[in-house]
């Protein structure tokens, strides 16, 4: 009977097989050898670690896909910045979302957009958003079990036209046409379910996505900050808006007055 | 407590700030060493710099401290080797970035500020979370005193963020005798109400001129 500390450095060679692949020759990836050595709860131990706390939200319409991520962050119940980036380019025809560990999102990102242009340069044409989504999956499920916080999406249009993939840190991926992800999802789906017709044009796309967001921000104390929205077309992505969420709620819900409906008047100076 | 093999870090305590502006960055970092209620050094400096444009200023576990800035500083010298200049800063950024996360699964104990000018001479600082996730601001502060300093150099310093579209002008709008002051300023407010910040606080200057540096008294109790 193999005591369970083999198993388990058994368990990360193998994950590091899949990743120590010469044609890369990107150097070591992180070594999952030292988890046994401080104990897989030592990354839990860092309360402080950067969480994207997050609205994020995808959906395929007529016209392409719109993205819309809000753009806070947190560590524990601090705000550790109010301007993230958590939609990413990962080359100009293609978006990645961030939801969960921001380290763990910003690293897999940059190294899928580092696979994408390998693929381009071995095979003389852009990689599908099929092909894209697999080589993050593959790569989050060699990682299983490890404690990696992935959730993203992957948007792009490719020679099929339009595509979405929710792709999350348990290996799972999800081919689909409506995707929120994140503390904030409830409140967007609820918004973004109700408005959403296949045949809107771009605006008014963008204007539910951007609303879908703001709504999440409303009420999740996790999400705020500033509500972008990406537009991808067969040319590529554009950036509709970038938005201050504080904003947005005195746009959508302006102060009115209140009626009066007793005014006091000064006693007359008997 | 290194005894126990499920908890090898220690908490040095400390605090490092740093502002960007237009043709500057400050970073500055106190210069105290703490475990749980000792004092071991009051001249420890937090500082490293890195190359002539950019300085790294940590706070944390110190012992991983030191490693990190060995590390970076070996990879600086083969980048030196190899292509015959100084890396930028946002380069080094991203080399801190990475060399972070390589390390995801036993973290390096530290909270780091990356200061220095870009390609353009624009001041820039970069701050990180433990495992690597950076991200460029105008200001930042990381540490034990970093939840005291924060919500001033907010008050002071906030600009409008990046990802707005139409974008907003987003500099700095102090000069260099300025900024220092405000850290100063800061570093003394903190030291009042967080028992792991005094001694002395070390500023870094960065500007076209080079690197210039300054110790500041601050209570010792």
């Amino acid at each position: 009977m193999r005591p369970s500390w083999r198993m388990r450095t058994a368990c990360g060679r193998r994950a590091g097989d899949t990743l120590f692949d010469s044609r890369l020759a990107l150097g070591n990836f992180p070594s999952t050898f030292e988890i046994k050595r401080v104990g897989s709860n030592s990354v839990e131990a860092f309360e402080k670690l950067k969480l994207l706390s997050r609205a994020t939200l995808a959906f395929i319409f007529k016209e392409g896909v719109i993205v819309a991520a809000d753009s806070r962050a947190s560590m524990g119940g601090y705000i550790s910045s109010q301007s993230v980036k958590k939609i990413i380019e990962i080359n100009p025809y293609m978006l990645g979302t961030m939801a969960g560990g921001a380290a763990d999102c910003q690293f897999w990102h940059r190294n899928l957009g580092i696979k994408c242009r390998l693929h381009e340069l071995a095979n003389k044409r852009r990689i599908s958003v099929t092909g894209a989504s697999k080589l993050l999956s593959n790569i989050l499920y060699s990682y299983r079990g490890m404690g990696l916080s992935v959730g993203t999406m992957i948007a792009g249009w490719d020679e099929k036209g339009p595509g979405l993939y929710y792709v999350d840190s348990e290996g799972g991926r999800l081919k689909g046409t409506r995707f929120s992800v994140g503390s904030g999802s409830p409140y967007a789906y609820g918004v973004l379910d109700n408005g959403y017709r296949f045949d809107m044009t771009v605006e008014e796309a963008a204007e539910l996505a951007r609303r879908a967001i703001y709504h999440a921000t409303f009420r999740d104390g996790a999400s705020g900050g500033v509500a972008s929205v990406y537009y991808v077309g067969p040319d590529g992505w554009k950036k509709m808006s970038g938005d201050d969420v504080g904003e947005l709620h005195y746009k959508y819900y302006p102060v009115v007055p209140t009626p009066i409906e007793q005014e006091m008047v000064d006693a007359p100076a008997a | 407590m290194a005894l126990r093999r499920d908890w090898v870090y220690e908490n040095n305590g400390g605090t490092c700030v740093a502002i960007a502006g237009s043709d500057y960055c400050v970073i500055a970092a106190d210069t105290r060493l703490s475990v749980g209620y000792s004092i071991y050094t009051r001249e420890f400096s937090k500082i490293c710099n890195l190359a002539d444009k950019c300085v790294l200023a940590t706070s944390g576990f110190q012992g991983d401290m030191k490693a990190l800035q060995k590390n970076l500083a070996a990879r600086h010298l083969i980048y030196q080797h190899q292509h015959n200049k100084q890396m930028s800063c946002p380069a080094m950024a991203q080399l801190l970035s990475n060399t972070l996360y390589y390390k995801r699964f036993f973290p390096y104990y530290t909270f780091n500020i990356l200061g220095g000018l870009d390609s353009d001479g624009k001041g820039c600082v970069f701050t990180y979370d433990a495992v690597g996730s950076y991200e460029r601001v105008g200001y930042s502060a990381q540490g034990t005193g970093a939840g005291l300093i924060i919500p001033v150099l907010d008050n002071q310093l906030k600009s409008p963020s990046p990802l707005l579209l139409p974008a907003k002008d987003a500099v700095t709008p102090l000069s260099e005798a300025e900024a220092v002051d405000l850290v100063k300023d800061v570093f003394a407010s903190a030291t009042e109400r967080d028992i792991y910040t005094g001694d002395k606080v070390e500023i870094v200057v960065i500007n076209a001129s080079g690197i210039r540096q300054e110790l500041m008294e601050l209570r010792k109790d």
